[in-house]
Order: C-alpha cells, then structure tokens, then sequence
C-alpha cells in the first residue's frame, strides 16, 4: 500500500489504461498502485534535445501522467543524429511543438505541458513547483548548477544526466538524505581550459543509453521500488562498454544543500561559470583581436582585398565544409608559421569563433600585427552568407 | 596503479584511457602520472598545485576527498585512481565547450 503519509489520492485507470498498462500492471514491483502513481506523477524534463527524446518518450510510453517540457530551441539538422523524438521533416519547427506532437500520439491521454524558455534564475522556481522530480537534461554548465540549486531550495529530486564522446555520467540529486551536484563539483570549470573545440561531439546513441538510464530512475522514484542512484555517481563509457559506480557523499560544506546554506536564492548562473555578456566595445575587440563579421568579410573578399582566410580547423571539418581559406589545423600553426607572410592581412575562423580567437591571440603574440577573427566561424558564414555551405 | 583517464584529458595522455604508474601513494600516483605527461598538470591542478574544484579523484570507488588521508593514503598496485571531471556534452558553442 501506498506509505500513509501521503494524503493524495491516487486516480483511477480506464478500461483502456488496464489494457495499455497490463504488462506493467502484471509486475509485482509496478502493479495496480504503482501504475496509478505514474498516473499521478508530474515530471519536468528539462531539455528537448539528446538526452531529454529517449527520457521524454519513455515517460509517455509508460503512462506518466503530466510532463512538462522546457526548450526554446529549434529543430536543426545536426541534432537528427541523436535527438530521436524528432523527424525530418521536424527541421525548423520548434523542439517543443515537435516533442509535444510525438508524445501526444504516442499516449493521447498524456498532459504536456510546453515552457517555451531558456530556464533562467527569473523563471525557474515558479516552473519547477508544479512538479514532483525534475529531470535534467541540459548540455550547459549555467543551466546544470541553475537546475541543481532550484531543486535543493524547493527539495525536489534533480535526476542527472551528462555526456562528452563517448562518456556518461547519471546520479540522483537533491534528495532529502542524499548529495547534490555542487557537493560533487562545487565550481564549474573555467571557460576556455580545454582548447580545442575539435574535441566536441557525441557518439549519436550515447544520449540515448542515459537518457533512458535518466528514465529508469524517475520510474523508480515514482513508484518507490529497487535502489536509486542517490549517493552513486555511474560512469558510462560506450566505447568499452564498462559501467562503473563511484560513492558520492553529500559535502558538509556544500554551500547549497549544506547545514550552514550560502547560496539560499538563485544567483546569477552565467557569472558563476565565468561567462561575460558581451559588450558592443568586446564583440568589436575581444583580447586585441579585432573582430570581423562574416558580412564584412564577404565585402571584403569581394572588393578584392587582398587577404589571407586562415582556417585553423582539422583535415576532417574541412572537408565537411569551406570557404576556400587556407587550412593550417590549430595544432600545426606554431610549427607552420614560415607560411605565414607577416606583412600581408590574415583573417583566422573556424567552426564558430572560438579556435580561431586563440590561434589569432598566439599570432599576435609572435609578432603578426594585421590579424583579425572571423566572429561566428563558418556556421555563421553559411546563416548569412552561402546557405550551400553544410553546417556540422 | 592503474590511473584512468577521462575522454576529455586524453589528448594530454598520449590519448591513452589508462595508464599504469608505480607510486606508494595517491598523490605520488599524479607525480608519477603528470611527469610522464606534463601536460595534464595544467588540467588537473591550479598554479598553486592544488587539485582543480572541477576534478573529483576516486581511489577505486571512495572520493580522496572523503579519505581519513586523503591524497596521503597508501595505494597497491591493484588499486585504480579515475579522474573524474564535470562533463556538458551537446552542441554549445567553441567558447563554452568545456569538460
């Protein structure tokens, strides 16, 4: 029976739910109750993207009554790869609508609600308390920590989930007796640490296998049944197929979920992971490099200017996509800087600005005076200016 | 000992997943580990030398943080060190892509 210190009661299942829900029902870990919980549940997921597809349509699939989503993004063709919820013909639509239309068909009785917004300090509390767990599907430091520390102040399970290439990591946060995530990483790493943006990327099925780890969990804590991940952090390597279990601990010192509190309302999350809003004066020049738009660029290149497009990518991006530049991968640039003439105007990219800035700042240092970076990269090149030019 | 390398700080590591170093302690372990591959010292430790707050050590599966020694405490060659550091997979762009 349900525990008695729950007030609530639980719905009744339809005919058609006993039909729906009989391999469920047949369970002794799920049964009559535990499905009339699901119907009750109200899960959050946050993040319509990789990990938040295989989370989502599980949840439908198994009879969750109220999910609400939170995205603002748009479908894009490079998320087809591993964002399964959704399709094709999907490209352009908003993330939400396309996962609403999705889950609706699969379980009509479903109710899903649509937050079309970025999370933010301003929002998060008030979306967030019509729900019993949360489960957080995000790609960004800012929003993580956002996540974390809005389910420690309303004291609602954070069910985590993150990936890089071939790695994951899933655990149960903010519960009443376990850790949360700043007990695990107190601070974000600096932006900028890690060089190279080369090294991004996710093998397409990772998301999938947390996603649905994600899943299990909230299932599990719905129903109150087996041993969650409260206190375990599990690593997923894919390439290895090894999973292995590490023991958190809840940090005495936490400064959220700890006995003496530091962080008590939500802060400003992009200033904690060390991220400046740009002003006018910083976009134009970010660390004595000038900036150059794809705009002014293509003026440029097309006034005939005489100047040298230097594209620091790898071999493999390169092929992908090009705007004709002259390719020197960013590790190869300092033993190749005979090829570079001082005196002529070099104007350095990559995938959207980030490589290129620091291999532009090394040039300057080495006595390159005339350097400039593309800002935006080639993704921006090929939204303003050459639409046949592939994004990746 | 057996120290395992996460995806992110392999291209430090000679891109190795593991390595294996001869140390009697953990944090001989991470002499022995950051003087075969110089270039992790600046991932994994500040200027100061003190561990970076985004890395988590784990001697097998206990955070060193939480050990009676912590990076003093004795290790075996059957033991494993993983570095373990916070991770944002996804697309976000060159500037915030991180651990």
């Amino acid at each position: 029976m349900a525990a008695t210190t729950e007030p609530i009661t639980l719905p009744e299942l339809t005919t058609e739910e006993l039909a729906r829900y009989s391999r469920h029902l047949i369970l002794p870990e799920v049964g009559m109750e535990g499905q009339q919980r699901l119907k009750a549940a109200r899960v959050l997921c946050v993040g319509a993207g990789g990990l938040g597809s295989p989370l989502a349509f599980y949840l439908a699939a198994a009879g969750v009554g109220t999910l609400g989503l939170v995205d603002f993004d748009v479908v894009d063709a490079s998320n087809l790869q591993r964002q399964i919820i959704h399709s094709t013909a999907d490209i352009g639509r908003k993330k939400l609508d396309s996962a609403a239309e999705k889950l609706q068909a699969l379980n009509p009785a479903l109710n899903v609600v649509k937050h079309e917004t970025t999370l933010s300090s301003a929002n998060a509390l008030e979306i967030l308390k019509d729900f019993d767990i949360v489960a957080d599907g995000t790609d960004n430091f800012p929003t993580r920590y956002l996540v974390n520390d809005a389910c420690v102040l309303l004291g609602k399970p954070n069910v985590y989930g993150s990936i890089f290439r071939f790695e994951g990591q899933a655990s149960v946060f903010a519960t009443e007796t376990g850790p949360c995530y700043r007990c695990l990483y107190p601070e974000p790493p600096p932006p900028g640490l890690v060089p190279s943006c080369a090294e991004g990327g996710v093998l397409g099925i990772l998301p999938g296998l947390v996603g649905v780890i994600q899943a299990t969990e909230v299932i599990k804590l719905i129903l109150g049944q087996g041993e969650p991940l409260i206190g375990r952090l599990l690593l997923v390597d894919a390439l290895a197929m090894k999973f292995r279990e590490l023991k958190l601990r809840r940090n005495p010192e936490c400064p959220v979920c700890g006995p003496n509190p530091t962080v008590t309302h939500l802060i400003d999350y992009q200033q904690f992971c060390g991220i400046k809003p740009e002003t006018r004066q910083e976009k134009a020049v970010k660390n004595g490099i000038p900036q150059i738009s794809v705009t002014e660029l293509k003026q440029r290149l097309d006034a005939g200017d005489d100047l040298l497009v230097l594209d620091v990518r790898e071999p493999f991006e390169y092929q992908i996509a090009n705007i004709s530049g002259k390719l020197i991968p960013q590790n190869d640039v300092p033993q190749r800087l005979a090829e570079l003439d001082r005196d002529r105007e070099i104007v350095v990219h990559c995938k959207s600005g980030g490589r290129s800035q620091r291999i532009a700042e090394f040039l300057a240092q080495n006595g390159y005076t005339k350097v400039s970076n593309l800002a935006g990269g080639i993704l921006a090149w090929a939204d303003q200016i050459d639409p046949k030019v592939p994004k990746y | 000992m057996t120290i395992f390398i996460p995806t992110p700080l392999r291209p430090y590591a000679g891109g190795k997943p593991s390595i294996e170093v001869e140390a009697s302690t953990v944090s001989a372990a991470l002499s022995a580990l950051t003087q075969c591959h110089p270039e992790l010292r600046n991932h994994l430790f500040t200027p100061e030398g003190k561990l970076r707050a985004f890395v988590n050590l784990y001697l097998n599966d206990e955070d060193v943080r939480y050990l009676p020694e912590k990076d003093s405490t004795a290790v075996t060659a059957a033991d494993t060190l993983s570095i373990i550091p916070s991770i944002a997979g996804g697309s976000w762009p060159d500037e915030c892509l991180r651990y």
